[in-house]
């Protein structure tokens, strides 16, 4: 009896990993109608699950907009494939590979440099192009003709924040950064950079282990070194525990951090803490100028779900807070660009929507949109914002040359 | 390094130490009774930070300190009646297999329930109040940790040398089955534990996420692993073990952190872990292991 049952058993497993199988996109869904998929590959739990999720609202909340796509006179269902990366790289490349047996066409994501780095050379090999929406580092797109992304580099965040130091008078700066970290190491080794050039002193280089929650001990001894402004870019979690500990401590100066740090969260959790700190961000919501799509990011397109916006959206669907993180509208605009690549390319095949990425040019909601040749955006400034009265106020914005 | 750094260091690495010392003790209570690492102990310490940040949403705080405490204790004892108590008998690879399970059914709930982004630790009136004597600047919780620490760690040794419960909780961790035997009642003693155990992980972690103002479902795990360490190091059993385990860990973490070597500060956890099982592995204090024939 229990060996009858166990086949029985296995033959069912067995069969729903075939019908499983037969699930594949561009193909007939069940109600008769074309379905194109794009993946979804973000961290939803693990280290950088809060920020992940983020990114994915404004993804699902850009689906729910541009729902349907005409190839070739038909029209396709856009249908999203979330898979979870867990925020490690091992992961990662599981969830790389569901993706890709999952047949999408185009993949977004993630937050978090390290993982999509580990998966991007799953994603060229099988030939689908993927969108990166705030993976920052410079070694994600760099020799992958496959790996495009909608935001600002790190390079790019480190010098901003050296111009901003350099414009406010800092002469003497410290740096932390997390150990193993591509983000965290990349913006903090380029600000080090920037600021060689600029003529600031760096008086102090610290170094901490992923998921640490003490940093007395490297914030006593940078508070020895007396510097004026402190660059700590490093993940939401650790934001709010560098900041509380060091006014403990009584550090008195500057702290800023990358655009990951501009996340209501970190203000809640430091307690005060966080007064002062600044950021530099890719997007600052401005309902009252905001046209094109970004109206449309903001006042909504009048149906269902999506009728007055993506701060109800967050409220009322997704049961978040109103606040706007800056990462969903990269998630928004990743997805923008997936979607008008695919409309240029007519095709649902990977090489011709990586062809028409590299043409493409459109204005989304950060801005205008076009891809250079390593499939990065063009951009040449960043927002910086300071927190007043604990809330993110825009400060100003910092250009390079 | 000049001696106020030196000071603000020590001060840093003895209040991290009390921590990990209350943790350490949960961990060497119950392997003293059941020869179980219950891995999911660094769990309960994070679950314990949630139920206060929830607790403290509706109560006044004397009361959520307290509704926090008992929760805690209510889910050790829990616990130990669902995922170890029907494996009493079973090999004890099941027991330990098991408390991982329970470790990861813990952090993967409250991802679930509270999802991964950061809860804000409430402030506990008092307790951040900043302190500054000098150049040396702190917080009330930070001087007060490693005094509470001693004061439990003294009040637990009198629980356990000089209390009939203390007596019956030395007899099963001697023998269980003589202990039975000889009319004390099992279940209650090893609940007893657990509910000591879980409780001393609801006070560190007040002590602990005041400091840190932050709960994560993953907070628990790395903090549980020292804290593992620490009670091996003492010498696994050992109450006094547990406390020193724990301050030498916390102390030592701080200085190779304050010499620049953060990349090693974990390692060298775990190097001491290796090193003290290599020399002796019962530990400091630990007991010379006779097997009985």
């Amino acid at each position: 009896m229990k060996k009858f049952l166990s086949l029985v058993l296995t033959l069912v497993m067995a069969l729903s990993l075939v019908a499983c199988g037969g699930s594949g996109s561009a193909g007939k869904a069940t109600s008769g109608e074309k379905v194109i998929r794009i993946g979804v590959f973000e961290p939803q739990t693990g280290e950088n699950g809060g920020g992940g999720i983020q990114e994915v609202y404004g993804i699902r909340y850009a689906n729910k907009i541009y729902n349907t796509i005409k190839i070739g006179g038909e029209d396709y269902k856009v249908e999203l494939y979330e898979v979870d990366n867990k925020s490690d790289k091992t992961e990662a490349v599981n969830a790389a590979q569901k993706l890709i047996a999952g047949k999408v066409s185009a993949i977004l994501g993630s937050y978090g440099s390290g993982v999509s780095i580990a998966a991007g050379e799953y994603f060229k090999e099988a030939k689908i192009p993927a969108i990166g929406c705030s993976c920052t580092n410079p070694q994600v797109t760099n020799g992958n003709e496959y790996y495009f992304r909608t935001c600002l580099l790190d390079p790019f965040q480190g010098t901003v924040m050296s111009s901003y130091c350099k414009n406010h008078g800092y002469s003497k700066v410290a740096v932390i950064t997390q150990l193993g970290d591509d983000y965290s190491e990349g913006l903090g080794g380029f600000f080090v950079k920037a600021c060689e050039k600029n003529g600031i002193e760096v008086v102090a280089q610290e170094k901490f282990q992923t998921n640490e929650q003490d940093f007395k001990a490297i914030l006593t001894n940078i508070k020895g070194k007396e510097p004026q402004f402190i660059f700590a870019p490093s993940s939401i979690a650790t934001a709010p525990l560098i900041l509380s500990q060091a006014r403990e401590l009584g550090i008195t100066c500057q702290i800023g951090g990358g655009d990951t740090w501009e996340n209501g969260t970190i203000i809640e959790n430091a307690h005060g803490a966080a007064e002062g700190m600044v950021v530099t961000t890719f997007y600052e919501a401005n309902p009252a100028t905001a046209t094109g799509e970004e109206a449309v990011f903001l006042k909504g397109n009048g149906n269902g779900e999506t009728a007055t916006g993506f701060s109800d959206y967050l409220v009322n669907v997704e049961k978040q807070p109103k606040d706007i993180p800056a990462v969903s509208a990269l998630g928004y605009d990743a997805y923008l660009a997936a979607y008008k690549a695919i409309e240029a390319a007519q095709s649902t095949d990977g090489e011709a929507i990586r062809d028409a990425l590299t043409k493409l040019t459109f204005t989304g909601v950060t801005g205008d949109i076009s891809f250079n040749s390593d499939g990065d955006a063009n951009k040449n400034a960043a927002y910086v914002k300071e927190v007043t009265d604990n809330k993110f106020v825009f400060k100003e914005i910092v250009k390079i040359d | 390094m000049n001696g106020m750094q030196f000071l603000q260091h020590a001060l840093t690495g003895i209040s991290v130490g009390g921590c990990y010392a209350l943790i350490a003790i949960g961990y060497t209570l119950v392997y003293g009774i059941l020869r179980l690492i219950n891995f999911a102990h660094g769990d309960i310490f994070m679950i314990a930070g949630y139920f206060m940040i929830f607790s403290f949403a509706v109560l006044p705080f004397p009361i959520a300190i307290i509704v926090t405490l008992v929760l805690t204790t209510l889910l050790g004892i829990g616990i130990e009646k669902v995922a170890y108590s029907p494996l009493r008998n079973a090999p004890r690879m099941s027991v330990m297999i098991s408390a991982i399970g329970v470790s990861y059914l813990l952090q993967n709930l409250a991802t679930y329930l509270f999802t991964a982004i950061p809860q804000p630790y409430p402030e506990i009136p008092g307790l951040k109040l900043r302190i500054e004597i000098g150049n040396i600047s702190t917080s009330f919780v930070t001087l007060i940790t490693p005094i509470i620490t001693i004061l439990i760690v003294v009040g637990l040794l009198y629980l356990v040398n000089k209390t009939k419960m203390g007596m019956a909780m030395r007899a099963v961790s001697r023998d269980y089955e003589a202990a039975s035997l000889m009319g004390i009642k099992l279940n209650q003693t090893i609940s007893f534990t657990f509910a000591i155990g879980s409780l001393l992980a609801a006070v560190g972690s007040i002590l602990y996420f005041t400091d840190r103002s932050t709960v994560f479902p993953y907070s628990g795990s790395l903090p549980g692993l020292k804290c593992f360490v620490a009670a091996v190091f003492g010498g696994i059993g050992s109450i006094p073990g547990a406390l020193l385990g724990g301050f030498f860990i916390g102390i030592c973490e701080t200085i190779i952190k304050a010499i620049g070597l953060s990349t090693f500060s974990d390692a060298f956890t775990f190097i001491v872990l290796i090193v003290m099982l290599l020399i002796k592995p019962t530990g400091l204090f630990g007991e010379k292991n006779i097997d009985k024939v």
